[in-house]
Formats: C-alpha cells, structure tokens, sequence
C-alpha cells in the first residue's frame, strides 16, 4: 500500500474516533437542559464527560492538522469552501468549551442556565452540522479545476445533506444517552431510558432514509457496490438492536451499537470517498481531489508516518487509561468539578 | 475594505486574542506543577492549598485559551487557502505533530489532573500536573517550528509551484526556533509570575486568613520573575543579533533606520514619516544599535532604503518596507516592558529579602495593576514579529497578498469578524470577571476542595 492511501486511512480513522468519542459528548451535551429536575443532576450529566470532552475534541485538531500536512490541498479546498459552515461550528465549539468551565462558577441560577443553553446550542450545532459536511464531502460539491470550491454557502443545504445533519444529531444525542446510562446512577437513568426508546425508532428511520438517499445521491454504490451494501446493512443492524438491548438492560451494548453505527456510517463514507478527498460535482472524474492530486511530497508523507508510528500508540495508550482512572459511575455522593 | 484587509483584520485579531491565554498558561502550568510537586515532597499542606488555588484560575484561563486555539488550527485553511495550497507540505506537519504530540498529552492529562485528585496516589497526581506542563510547552516548541519557518524558512525545496519538506531536521533545528521558543518560554513564566505576584500582593495588603498561602507564593514569584524576565531580555537580546543577519528589513524597521549607518544609532524617540521614507525627529544615542547588533561600538546596520533597493535586485520590482511605525512602537513597548518587569521583580524580591512585603505599602499596591505589564509585552511582541516581516507572509516565498483565500467574499469575512469579535469581547468580560472572583476569594476554591 502506498503512504497516500496510509494516510487516506489515518484520517479516516481520526474523524472516526473522533466522531465516536465526541459523538457521546455532543450527546450528552445536548441532553443538558432536558431530563433534570435540578442543578445537581444537571452537573452530573456534564461531569460524566468532564475529564474527557477536551481530549476527545483533540481527534478533530489532530485530523485538521494530519489534512493540512498530508493533503493540503484537501485542507484548504475544504476549509475556504465550507467557510460560513465552518464559522458557524467555530463559535458554537468556542461556547461549549467555556460553558463547561464556566457554568459552575456562580451560584446564580440564571447564569448556570444560560451556560447551560450555550452547552445545548453549543453541542446541537457541530452535531448537526458534521452530518451536513459528511454528507456533501461523499456527495460532491462544485469544485473547480484549479481545486477551488466555486459554490455557496446555499449548496450544502440540500436535502440529502440535510437528512444526514438531522441523522448525526439525534444519533450523537442517542449516544450520548447511552454513554450517560453506563456512566450515571440515579432516578434520572429512567428519564433517560424512557428518551431512549422514543428516540431510538427515529434514529433507524432516518438511517434508513440516508442510506437510501445515498444510494441515489452518491455514486458511492456504483463505485464501491458491495462494500456499501454490507457497511449499510451493517449500520441498520446496530442500530436496530438499541431499543432492544436497552430493554434488556445490556446499557453497555446498547452504548457499543450506537458506537458501531456512527464507526460504520464514517467508514461508509470513507470507502465510498477512496481514492477521492472531495467530490467536484462539476466534473467528478476530472476536477475532484484525489490521494494523488492533492498530497504532499513522498518526504513528508514519509515523515509524517514515522512520527505518527511513534505517538499514536502511546496516544491511545494513556487515553485508553485516563478512562479506566474514571471508570467508576457517578452517583448522587460523588464530588463534581465542573 | 477588500478581503486582504478584512482576512488579516482577523487574523490578528483571532490571533492577539488567543495569545492572551498562552503565555500564561505556558507559565502557569509550570509553576503548579512545582507546588504540587513540593505537596508530595513535604507534606505541607500550604503547598496543595497553593496548588489548588492557582489552579482553579489557571483552569478558567486555561478554557479560553482552549477554544480560541481551535479557530487559529482552522483559519490557515479558512482564509488562507492560498499559503496552505504553497506551503502545507512543510508548514502542516508541525501543526499536525503539535496536536499528535502535545495537545493529546495536555488535554487528556488535565482532565485527569482536574478530576482525579481523589483517584490517584498523590505522587501520579504530581505527575499529570508535569505532563500538562509538558505537553503546553511542546505545543508552544511546534507551533514556533511552524513560524519559523515563515520567519527564516529551511529545509525546503521550491518544487511543484509550492515549498516542499526536504529535510525536517533542518526545520526543527532552525536557529531562528531556539532563540525564538526560550523568548516565549520564559515571557511565559514571567507572565505567570506577575500574574501571581499581583494577586499575592493584593492579599497581603489585606492581610486574610490564607497569609501563609500568599506569603510563600509571593517569594516564589518574585524569584522567577527577576530570573524569567531577565532571560527574556538577554535571548531578546541575541535574537536581535539573529535577526540583523537573517531578517535585517525587520530589524529596520524596530529602529525606523531609513539609512545606513556605521556606527549605527539607536533611537529613543523617532517622528516617522512613512510615505516620505524619513524620520521627522529622531532622538538617538549613537553607537548604541551597532553594540546591539554586534556587541562592540561599530559596525554597519543597514537602513530601510538600502534594504528595498537591494530586495527590489532579489525579489523584483514592489514594496519590501513593512509598517514602519508599528514596527518601531511595538519593539518599543515591549523592551520597555520588559525592562520594567526586571525592575518590578528586582524590588519584589528585596521586598522579601527585607520582609517589606509583609506590611502593606505603596509597592504592594502597584503589583496587581502590573499583572497587565506581561500581557502588553507579549502582545506587542508578537505583534511586532509578524508585523515586520510584512510584506511577506514567508519571508522571501510568498507574499501575504497572494496567500489569502481567493473564493471567501467580503461580506462571508465580514461576518466572521463580526460574530469572532463579538463572541471574543463578551468572553473576555467573563474570563475577567470570574478571574476577579476566584483571585479575591480564595475561600471559593480552597474550603469547597476541603469539603470533598
């Protein structure tokens, strides 16, 4: 294999992991201002994701920068095309970050509560918007030959791009629900399980939905057929099992399912993407951004592969065990930070 | 205004901003470290106490400096595309081996560092707080690999139409980066060092029952800041030296040199008239930039018309003089800040020496308003060292006017300058509000964290 489909994959695998991790803080960001009947409850929602929120939005940072040193092309056709959208998730990324420091350092009631709509609108947003960015990446948007997107901020709202933000969203949220049910003790897990098979049905409708448009909306299975369709029946399966496992009281696998559908949702759209970086829906075979067209020099590639070989593991390692130090659920006596 | 303006009205601003948080944080988290490390040394429990209460306003700096760190990873490609299409095959990879190897081992340990004083043994505890320390100024080493390069690029091929990486040795080993990275290094702790100066003083003077706390805090500072500040001014000053050879148009620039001189002048105090290329008053001390450039009394430092003409034989026809005034100013303010942050530090620590600082007085008084005096150095500084290379936005490669994105409309940067501005002026307020709380009560932090 050679290093530009090496790092075709590595950053599949950050926004994958990325949108896993942060999938469950956007969702339990989300479920903040619903479900609790007071602040204590509120605060132990958000602590559950306290001591890992900052490191799991690193997989985004690193998968940034692994774009701009591994295809800088991708980066900055990517970046200057989605620029309103990226604006938007931006300031929304920048008032969830304070929100989380800063909701618990006053008593007054009304400041913990706006912190708390800025932890809602500030989770929803990027929520809603990756589905939107995914899904117009795989789908193809007007890219020119000299790589430069020429659309507007108008042409990612299409309705296949749409579907997909409303399907990120309320899947984040579904994860986020269930990351919450293995982590939290108290009445409120019931108040999220009745949520949860409410909002399970949905999730595989709009999946169904997505996959569908897909189809019809991406060349990804003229291009990639079977591959497709396992990774979609693979997806619809997971996402089937939820309700049931959570009926059953399998919280830990029901977490697992809805982590397996968003991996194999972002692999779908990675294998659909290969060897492509973006779709130009002007000329798909000609203008779009390969592995190839869009790379950086053999040396750095090369580079690049060395160092990550030496820091990725040690990476997983101690985030692997920065959540085994915070294994232990929180209950209605343990000490809140945030 | 046309998007050029408008990209690096916010460039700058997203910029400045963010580099409110940095250094302070590189600082900060060192000096915490080093009490939590005499907590697990001693015993004492004034030192956990110190740890807990730096703490708690190092972790309200710190969000900020989180969220605005991400817009400045994003912006390269946003408004940049043209610099990231040229130079993403040198430039990205430090960016990328910062987040790889810094932002994970900060981010990831702080959070364990926050909520895992009751999990770990006090001795790992101790240890996270170092590899916060760690990973904040590792990231500070790679992004200053990253302008380094844009400063005095190495290491690079021009191939393809674009910078190519052939040898990343040479670009981690740029002398431009190691005199660059101690500069901020120790600006960072001097920050710091301010920072808990002034809040020390201000207890002090009020003499609460947290005295022990403040009393040992304020001696610590006062060391470091008279031995941090001091090491800024001399790395400052052999960057000076660096910079006469490498990026001699920016060292005109800081002195508003428009001629040549042997011996060279140093200029206190310059009227500059930039569209006539000429001083209107100048006040200067003679031989005294020829010994900053050269460490004896003579010796030619070129002036800004020489530079031009020469870099019009290299570059071609065009504009090579930066904004001169802004230039000059900048550098200004910031050696003087910094010459009074060795001063200030210098009086604190003979305040201690002589036990002064334990009954309140005039100086203990001017401390807290000093904590700003860092915060103008380093943003001057910084100011200044990009300021001053212009008009390149990589010194020699590329210019700063056809690095910027060529699709993003006006009205589109309009907007994102509007909403950053906006969302940036509401957080400082709070930023500073809930600094203010938790610097006068020390109480907030300390009985809540003794209760649990």
């Amino acid at each position: 294999m050679d290093l530009n489909t090496i790092w075709f994959i590595l950053i599949g695998v950050l926004f994958t992991g990325f949108f896993f991790l942060e999938g469950f803080d956007y969702g339990v960001g989300i479920l903040v201002p619903f479900l609790s009947r007071d602040d204590r409850e509120r605060r132990l929602m958000i602590n559950s994701i306290g001591p890992h929120w900052d490191a799991n939005e690193v997989w985004l940072i690193t998968a940034g920068g692994a774009m701009f040193a591994a295809f800088p092309h991708w980066y900055a056709t990517l970046f200057s095309g989605f620029y309103l959208a990226l604006v938007i998730m931006l300031l929304a990324l920048i008032v969830r970050g304070v929100a989380f420091e800063f909701r618990s350092k006053d008593e007054n009631p009304k400041w913990r509560s706006t912190w708390d709509w800025m932890i809602f609108i500030g989770s929803a947003i990027p929520a809603l918007l990756w589905g939107v960015a995914m899904a117009n990446i795989v789908r193809g948007v007007p890219i020119d030959a000299n790589m430069q997107y020429v659309g507007t901020f108008g042409d990612l709202l299409n309705p296949f791009a749409l579907i997909a933000g409303l399907t990120s969203l309320l899947l984040f949220t579904l994860h986020g629900a269930n990351f919450l049910m293995i982590k939290i003790e108290g009445p409120i897990t019931e108040r999220i399980k009745t949520l949860t098979l409410k909002l399970w049905p949905l999730v595989i409708i709009l999946s169904l939905i997505v996959s569908v448009m897909g189809y019809y909306d991406t060349d990804i299975a003229t291009r990639h057929a079977v591959t497709a369709l396992i990774l979609s029946l693979g997806t619809i399966a997971a996402i089937s099992s939820v309700g049931w496992l959570i009926r059953k009281k399998r919280n830990g696998w029901a977490f697992a399912m809805t982590g397996a559908c968003i991996v194999l949702f972002s692999l779908t759209i990675f294998a659909g993407l290969y060897p492509r970086l973006m779709t130009s829906s002007l000329a798909p075979d000609a203008w779009s951004l390969t592995i190839d067209n869009a790379s950086s020099s053999p040396y750095t590639l090369q580079v690049m592969s060395i160092i990550t070989l030496i820091f990725l593991p040690i990476v997983l390692l101690y985030q692997g065990w920065s959540y085994r130090v915070f294994r232990r659920r929180l209950t209605s006596t343990s000490s809140l930070e945030y | 205004m046309d998007i050029i303006t408008l990209a690096r009205w916010q460039f700058a601003i997203t910029t400045v901003y963010h580099f409110f948080f940095v250094p302070i944080t590189l600082g900060l988290s060192v000096l915490i470290a080093i009490m939590e490390t005499f907590y697990v040394r001693t015993g004492d429990e004034r030192y956990k106490r110190m740890t807990k209460f730096w703490g708690k306003l190092f972790l309200i700096n710190f969000a900020m400096g989180v969220v605005t760190g991400i817009v400045m990873e994003f912006q390269f490609g946003m408004n940049w595309s043209e610099y990231s299409r040229f130079v993403g095959d040198v430039f990205g990879a430090p960016l990328a081996i910062e987040a790889l190897s810094a932002f994970f081992l900060e981010s990831t340990f702080l959070g364990i560092w926050i909520f895992g004083w009751e999990r770990l043994s006090k001795r790992t505890h101790a240890a996270t707080a170092w590899l916060v320390a760690i990973g904040a100024n590792i990231s500070a080493l790679w992004i200053l690999i990253a302008n380094s390069f844009m400063q005095e690029p190495v290491g690079y091929v021009l191939r393809n139409g674009r910078a190519e990486m052939i040898d990343f040795g040479a670009l981690v080993t740029n002398p431009h980066v190691w005199l660059q990275f101690p500069h901020v290094f120790a600006s960072g702790l001097t920050t710091a060092s301010f920072f808990v100066l002034g809040i020390s003083a201000y207890h002090l003077l009020r003499k609460n029952q947290e005295i022990d706390l403040f009393k040992t805090s304020f001696k610590w500072a006062a060391i470091t800041g008279l031995v941090a500040a001091t090491a800024v001014a001399g790395i400052g000053h052999v960057q000076g030296q660096h910079m006469i050879k490498t990026q001699p148009m920016k060292m005109a620039a800081a002195e508003a040199l428009w001629e040549s001189e042997d011996p060279a002048s140093f200029s206190i105090f310059s009227i500059i008239d930039e569209g006539n290329r000429e001083d209107v008053y100048s006040f200067r001390i003679p031989n005294v930039l020829s010994f900053m450039a050269y460490n004896r009394m003579e010796g030619e430092v070129k002036g800004i018309n020489d530079l031009q003409k020469a870099y019009e034989q290299t570059y071609g026809p065009g504009e090579y003089i930066p904004p001169v005034t802004i230039s000059y100013w900048t550098f200004r303010i910031m050696v003087g800040a910094g010459f009074l942050m060795i001063f200030l530090a210098a009086l604190g620590l003979w305040q201690v020496w002589r036990g002064h600082h334990l009954t309140p007085n005039r100086f203990l008084k001017i401390l807290p308003w000093a904590i700003v005096v860092p915060f103008i150095a380093n943003t001057t500084g910084w100011i200044f060292t990009e300021v001053a290379r212009q008009p390149w936005i990589v010194f020699g490669l590329q210019r700063t006017e056809d690095a910027v994105s060529p699709n993003v409309s006006a009205g589109t940067l309009v907007f994102s300058l509007l909403s950053f501005g906006l969302i940036y002026a509401i957080l400082i307020g709070v930023d500073i509000y809930l600094l203010r709380k938790y610097a006068v009560q020390p109480q907030l932090e300390l009985v809540s964290s003794a209760e649990s």
